[in-house]
């Protein structure tokens, strides 16, 4: 390619201008064909390429690459908004192992991950799977599975604090009909997870489309040959659908991951503000992003923020590594034909 | 990955279905089809049973916000009084008429401007063989997995430097430059046209810019609008860069100013549950409408993305 592009723009070949040059063998005929259109087309056709995706260029280097750096240089420094800034060396980054907020909110954060995630997949593929065959009502569910994830999320945390509130939320209510006094979800530090959980499982109606997609998407004759083989419907589950639908499994799996170590707003609506600050009263709810929010725009403590930033960024990237890796060995693409 | 070919290019997610769900389907004969988990009135048993708690919490919020103050935690769906004044009240209570001005304002741009950046830039991806293309397309992709937070600080710097950080500009201005995600699903979209529209066009002396606003962008309108609506949603709905950058109550946007009202609470004020519930009944609303004008598209694009993983 771009030893070819050095050669000057020597007229085609062929010459012939017609639409449907003289056939010689087919492949010969598309080799010529390419190279005619490399010659030709390449100058212009590469300046306008460019051209068309300059504003993600611009965007790239002025929004990510520039701002990454800067959050680099900013992390060895104890920028704060206003007074001298100076160089600090490593010393954010050794702060950051010794800030008891910080080992508490990425607690907080894998744990809620690591509940919430798991949680979501098992109950959006068996929504799914309900889902499948039930012919027009299909699309009436699919759509009330939705809704949830349209619903604005400062107004999911308004309506966590509502009902799962202690004394009078409606979930303890429903528990105590069935003879279970329920815990303080709002208040009760090892309650407040478990609650938040609840509460974005309600929102995984993307999910559940995305799997009914892929279930759709299994060819209908590997279960009716699993079926001769005298498969149960487990086994037909565990050696037709799984593999099948892993590619959308591992989709969910990842985007999942990475969307919950960054969950903010509905931690923040229920329990921080402006006024709570800079108090602690709700650890449990104190999750990664959060803290990051607070010490860079209300103790405006920028350059600590930044060192925060690139452990985040690191955590989600040694966690989507293994996830990789070990999905590798059962993500399973049909034909793999890209 | 194989099954996106199957599909037409920004076919309706009817059509995905029928293709499903028909084409695919074998000459029946006697055998059972998919492994179901249960039997046909079980499963809309239990989907109806699933349905009542994924409903559930709206019904519950619009009941709530149509209750007296102390009665908002009581938990009967009909309320005993019904007090409509909450709704006419809120209006005047918070500038919650000027919050919703703002925030269809920044979520009109915020749409608009990443629908037409992303198109242009996915086009350039799609149609183009140029140097570097696949190393740049990686980059992309590679800017998808990176935490938001990470560019923050910088980002807030950025707009500090130009005086724009207490303005609405940052919520909407980054989307002139594309977003990596919606290039993604665009391009995937307009690599699907087929290719001698082009070449077509090209020997009738179309300029590149034709090719994309006469040819590509007609063929993959119900791409596009996936695009927009998504986008709707994600500025709609949006907190974080709210609460970065607006200092000034008139320019909150809903989200933000739904927060600060909360937030006079946790100062000492009395919690008005049910202003915020009304509140929060107005702020979803427009979301549902844009679900139910989007649908047919919103779903199949959300399905189209999946099954690129």
């Amino acid at each position: 390619m771009s030893t070819r592009s050095a050669t000057p723009p020597a007229p085609a070949p062929t010459p012939a201008p017609t639409p449907v040059p003289a056939p010689e063998s087919p492949a010969a005929e598309r080799r010529a064909r390419v190279r005619r259109w490399r010659a030709s087309w390449r100058r212009h056709d590469t300046r306008a390429a460019y051209l068309f995706i300059s504003p993600w260029i611009f965007g790239f280097v002025v929004l990510t690459a520039g701002p990454m750096i800067a959050s680099l240089v900013l992390s060895f420094t104890n920028y704060d908004g206003i007074g001298p800034t100076k160089g600090v060396g490593m010393e954010n980054y050794r702060q950051l192992f010794e800030d008891p907020q910080v080992a508490t909110s990425l607690m907080n954060t894998l744990l809620f991950s690591a509940m919430r995630v798991p949680l979501s997949m098992a109950l959006a593929l068996a929504l799914a799977m309900l889902l499948l065959r039930v012919g027009r009502a299909a699309g009436f569910f699919r759509t009330v599975f939705y809704l949830p994830v349209m619903t604005p999320s400062v107004a999911v945390g308004i309506l966590f604090l509502l009902l799962f509130n202690g004394n009078m939320g409606l979930i303890n209510n429903v528990l105590g009909f069935f003879g279970v006094s329920g815990p303080s979800w709002t208040t009760d530090g090892t309650w407040v997870k478990p609650g938040l959980v609840l509460t974005t499982l309600w929102a995984l109606g993307g999910t559940v489309v995305i799997y009914l997609a892929a279930l759709r998407n299994v060819p209908q004759d590997l279960y009716e040959a699993a079926e001769l083989d005298g498969a149960s419907r487990w086994k037909a589950f565990r050696h037709v659908t799984l593999p099948q639908i892993s590619g959308a499994l591992f989709f969910t799996l990842i985007v999942n991951t990475i969307a919950s170590l960054q969950t903010f707003t509905e931690a923040y609506t229920a329990f921080f503000g402006t006024s709570n600050a800079q108090t602690y009263s709700h650890e449990a709810a104190l999750f990664y992003v959060v803290y990051l929010f607070q010490q860079a725009f209300q103790f405006m403590h920028m350059g600590y923020a930044s060192a925060l930033s690139w452990l985040l960024f690191l955590v989600i990237l040694v966690i989507t590594i293994i996830q990789v890796k070990v999905s590798k060995r059962f993500v399973y693409y049909e034909g793999d034909t890209r | 990955m194989t099954g996106l070919t199957t599909l037409p290019p920004g076919g309706s997610e009817q059509a995905a279905d029928d293709a499903a769900t028909t084409a695919v389907r074998p000459p029946r004969h006697g055998a059972r089809k998919r492994p179901g988990i249960l039997g046909r009135p079980l499963r809309l048993l239990a989907l109806t049973g699933a349905s009542v708690i994924f409903i559930y919490p709206f019904l519950w919020l619009i009941s709530a916000s149509l209750k007296p103050s102390e009665r908002v935690f009581d938990n009967e769906l009909i309320p005993d009084t019904w007090q409509f004044e909450n709704y006419t009240r809120i209006w005047d209570e918070v500038q919650l008429l000027t919050w919703l001005g703002n925030s269809a304002a920044v979520t009109l741009a915020a749409a608009t401007a990443v629908t037409i950046s992303s198109s242009v830039v996915a086009f350039g991806f799609a149609y183009f063989r140029f140097p570097g293309r696949n190393a740049l397309f990686g980059l992309v992709i590679a800017t998808m997995m990176l935490p938001a937070v990470v560019t923050m600080v910088p980002q807030y710097l950025i707009w500090n430097w130009l005086h724009l950080a207490s303005s609405q500009i940052p919520l909407w201005a980054p989307n002139l430059f594309g977003s990596a995600f919606y290039i993604f699903l665009l391009r995937q979209f307009f690599l699907g046209l087929p290719r001698e529209l082009f070449e077509a066009a090209r020997l009738d002396g179309a300029s590149y810019w034709a090719m994309f606003w006469r040819i590509a962008v007609p063929l993959c309108r119900p791409a596009l609008v996936v695009t927009f609506v998504f986008e709707v949603q994600a500025a709609w709905t949006d907190l974080v860069r709210p609460l970065i950058y607006l200092r000034d109550p008139d320019l909150y946007t809903v989200p933000r100013g739904l927060k600060a009202v909360l937030d006079q609470f946790g100062e000492g004020g009395e919690m008005r549950w049910e202003i915020v519930c009304a509140a929060s009944v107005v702020v979803t609303l427009p979301m549902i409408l844009v679900f139910f004008l989007g649908q047919r598209y919103f779903v199949s694009g959300i399905a189209t993305t999946g099954r690129k993983g």
